[in-house]
């Protein structure tokens, strides 16, 4: 077999597992998105926070420890405890949810039957202040998240590829677990939605508000859940890009990324997000593979949004998302 | 008492269609103009210049520019940054390859490059609209930014991949460059800016605007009524990047003198301008002068009250501005989505009536 075509294969499985990290984050605006119709910028931040959050618990930190020093002038910094894991998680989940009753009851409330988008640029402003929020209570420096999730190069593979190819792929343990994580996530994601009462509720209210006030639903504790789970999602992708490349300013960017996966997948659908990040992710690294070296490299901050927008020209509506029906 | 049109007869249509018709209004806008020109010039100095004139003079302009297309056209933009780095590489361009030409054609013709790239990154709003078009333009943020850190043509292949401003003058006074006069930087910005609010003011208000406001409210019906939006959106797509890339060229040349395209134009800088839009008011061109004036204003303030007066660190000070200006944006967006511009609109009429207000 040829060399160049046993590289590009690596390089498509690589791309394939980036694609699964970015449909981790896409998943969490479409849930966002097709309850509320809010199209939720903040997402990124969001995964940021949570990871800094579940960094913070699990060092003990002091919260705006930085901001208590400045002004009474003390000098804390951490309680001098380490939380386990699974705990700091949780607890973490707990400050999501706290985080999407605030969002809820102190903006999007006060936002509702607004154009679509002022709550876009509302998301804009709420992204800003939970990384202002983020940085000031736990610190603005780059930090390790260790969870025990495995890292590093997946022999096994290695030698496998090695046996049949000759050329052992360096496919990373993180990406795999990432990959049937977010299969797993996927999968409780649609068992919610089809199976359980408030998951029903939830399509219900993605449907139509109106109808699904008037069957006796409560838009405020749904569109509450949506944001919870919509945190729950940002922390598992927080959790999975934190381990990988540092809790940083840069993960917020990462919903940056997710919107040409949201363009091509459709902004309304479940398969479309993972499908629209896979393309994305398998794209963005074979154009870098080949096409790259030719232009001078680092094809990958833009090739995505390129590829999306010369994508939407032919279908606006994305792959999957709903026929767009436009009427005077 | 003072703001009102009783008594401020017109005779002829010239007068009642004049910019300001209202005669407070008119010598309002001279004694701002009469200021702006007669008097800071001789009292400014290179702090003043520096932090708070230069900046507020150069974000007006593309933020009047970026009003033009969101707030008028209602074709939302992240592509402001990667438009802005067009200007500053076109006048960069311009100013290595023809030293003798005048600073003035330069930023005029660097306007003139970056409204053809808009054009070109415009054409797709003739198929997406809405969110799909403000992620479509950030493919213009991010290639461009790109385009420019990658091709060394476009940073005449210098070692550090930087473009610095060379020294150019304007009939003889030096403008760019380290040893430009605070005075000269600040008339030069303010030239443009002054010619930028007559012309976007003056469009808006004429055929051009109202075709632009029809789109925005609702582009079917307004195809339906014979507004042609292909016309509509690509004219507004060339004005607004006309402003922006001027803006972009005086940030490079006039105010910075030396550009690292990821750093300065980065994504956000589109995000600073189009906060400067919401804030002041989107469809407002006074608007977008108090946009920028508020977020120019803000960090300066912060600062001194951070770090000069409670002596906190300065990282905090920079957390602390996040904080607020994201909570600004919301909150502006819940109490008065029309800005500060609804805000003076609304004191105007408090004053019409005032201090009789029935």
């Amino acid at each position: 077999m040829p060399e160049q075509l046993v590289f590009a294969m690596e390089v498509i499985l690589n791309g394939l597992m980036a694609g699964v990290l970015y449909a981790l984050v896409a998943l969490g605006f479409v849930l966002i998105y097709k309850a509320s119709g809010i199209f939720n910028y903040a997402q990124g931040v969001m995964a940021l926070f949570a990871a800094m959050t579940l960094v913070g618990i699990m060092n003990g930190q002091v919260p705006f420890a930085h901001l208590i020093n400045a002004t009474f002038g003390t000098h804390i910094h951490y309680f001098g405890w380490n939380v386990p894991a699974l705990v700091a998680i949780l607890l973490t989940m707990a400050v999501m949810v706290v985080l999407a009753w605030a969002v809820q009851r102190f903006v999007m409330r006060h936002l509702v039957g607004q154009e679509p988008i002022i709550l876009f640029m509302a998301t804009i402003g709420l992204a800003y202040f939970l990384e202002g929020v983020a940085d000031l209570m736990w610190g603005s420096e780059i930090k390790t998240l260790d969870v025990g999730l495995p890292q590093g190069i997946n022999l096994w593979l290695d030698e496998a590829t090695f046996n049949i190819f000759g050329y052992g792929f360096f496919i990373d343990n993180l990406d795999i677990v990432a990959t049937v994580i977010a299969a797993l996530l996927v999968a409780a994601l649609v068992m919610f939605s089809q199976y359980t009462k408030q998951g029903r509720a939830m399509r219900a209210v993605a449907d139509d508000h109106q109808a699904a006030l008037s069957v006796g639903i409560s838009l405020n504790f749904i569109w509450i859940m949506v944001w919870s789970v919509a945190g729950f999602v940002a922390l598992v992708a927080g959790i999975m890009w934190g381990t990988k490349s540092g809790v940083q300013f840069s993960l917020s960017l990462i919903a940056l990324k997710a919107l040409p996966v949201l363009m091509l997948g459709g902004f309304t659908s479940i398969p479309g997000a993972i499908v629209g990040g896979l393309i994305i992710g398998v794209g963005e690294k074979l154009f870098e593979f080949s096409i790259g070296p030719l232009v001078g490299g680092a094809t990958e901050n833009w090739f995505a949004y390129v590829l999306a927008l010369i994508f939407l020209v032919f279908r606006p509506q994305g792959l999957f998302g709903e026929k767009i029906i436009e009427r005077v | 008492m003072f703001y009102r049109e009783a008594g401020d007869f017109k005779t002829s249509y010239t007068d009642d269609s004049q910019t300001f018709p209202i005669k407070f209004d008119r010598y309002r806008y001279y004694v701002v103009l009469a200021v702006a020109f007669g008097i800071i010039p001789f009292i400014i100095n290179d702090y003043w210049a520096n932090a708070l004139l230069l900046p507020f003079l150069i974000y007006a302009i593309a933020a009047i520019g970026l009003n033009i297309l969101v707030g008028y056209c209602g074709q939302v933009s992240l592509g402001t940054g990667g438009f802005m780095a067009v200007g500053a590489y076109a006048c960069y361009k311009l100013m290595t390859a023809f030293p003798d030409v005048s600073m003035f054609i330069h930023v005029l013709l660097a306007g003139g490059i970056t409204a053809v790239v808009g054009v070109l990154f415009g054409l797709p709003s003739l198929r997406i609209k809405g969110f799909y078009l403000a992620v479509a333009t950030l493919a213009a943020q991010f290639f461009l930014v790109w385009l420019f850190n990658r091709v060394p043509w476009f940073y005449n292949y210098s070692a550090s991949g930087q473009i610095n401003a060379p020294e150019r003058d304007v009939f003889g006074i030096i403008i760019t460059g380290p040893n430009a006069p605070a005075w000269a930087t600040y008339l030069f910005c303010l030239i443009f800016l002054a010619l930028c609010a007559v012309l976007a003011r003056n469009l808006t208000r004429g055929t051009t605007g109202r075709t632009w406001m029809a789109i925005r409210d609702m582009d079917i019906a307004a195809e339906i009524i014979g507004v042609n939006p292909l016309k509509a959106k690509l004219t507004a797509f060339a004005v607004s990047s006309f402003f922006v890339g001027i803006a972009g060229a005086l940030f490079f040349a006039v105010y910075l003198g030396a550009v690292e395209v990821g750093e300065v134009f980065g994504i956000q800088k589109s995000f600073l301008v189009l906060f400067m839009v919401i804030i002041g008011g989107l469809g407002s061109i006074f608007g977008s002068f108090a946009g920028a004036a508020f977020l120019v204003l803000l960090p300066v303030v912060l600062k001194v009250v951070g770090v000069d007066v409670l002596g906190w660190p300065t990282d905090i000070v920079a957390h602390l501005q996040l904080v607020i200006v994201g909570a600004l944006i919301v909150m502006f967006l819940i109490l008065e989505p029309h800005g500060l511009a609804q805000l003076w609109r609304v004191a105007k009429e408090k004053l019409r009536l005032w201090p009789f207000p029935h």
